[in-house]
């Protein structure tokens, strides 16, 4: 079982008690900032989970693994994540 | 942006007070930690998934000094980005 957005949804409304349409909304909201922040590629650093933040890749020579042909792939922005130390901590207890 | 500036940003946009945005933002990424460490998949359509990947331990040797250390396995989480996410970042 996964969580996903409307569980997430559902949770903060019991924990943070709201109603189900201010959670939805409210959900929404973060999440959007925070994408809107790493697309104009700013990091968002949150503090006990851990930092995302926009890497710019270089150009390099690729290869089509099914047809062996070399490609070049252009220089592009990923998107990364490294655990903050306390939630690296918090997974390896016991 | 940090932690405080995203529960500023979110009070402002939501109206809302920073309590209340704090509140909000801190039970989010609580929810969302404490579901790795019950070795759960995150999912959240549109930004990424997350899972844990166990790393095994091995011997290894202190590269300054040779001695032989023993590095325990672990866990980690892993952030696969999204679809959509991975093109806006790449604009």
């Amino acid at each position: 079982m996964s969580l996903t957005k409307d569980k997430l949804i559902t949770r903060l409304q019991t924990q943070a008690g709201l109603e189900k349409q201010e959670s939805r909304q409210i959900v929404e909201r973060v999440l959007e900032i925070m994408k809107d922040t790493l697309a104009e590629g700013d990091d968002l650093l949150i503090s006990g989970f851990g930092r995302f933040s926009v890497r710019q890749k270089k150009a390099r020579r690729g290869r089509n693994p099914q047809t062996k042909e070399a490609l070049t792939l252009g220089p592009r922005k990923v998107l990364v994540f490294k655990a903050s130390g306390v939630l690296r901590q918090r997974l390896n207890q016991q | 942006m940090n932690k405080s500036q995203l529960i500023e940003a979110l009070a402002k946009a939501e109206n809302i007070t920073l309590k209340k945005a704090e509140m909000v933002v801190n039970a989010v990424f609580e929810n969302m930690a404490e579901a790795l460490v019950q070795q759960e998949r995150i999912e959240i359509r549109g930004f990424g998934s997350f899972k844990v990947k166990f790393y095994n331990g091995y011997k290894g040797r202190n590269p300054k000094t040779g001695d032989l250390i023993k590095v325990d396995g672990k866990k980690l989480p892993f952030f696969k980005v999204g679809k959509e996410m991975r093109e806006r970042v790449d604009r």
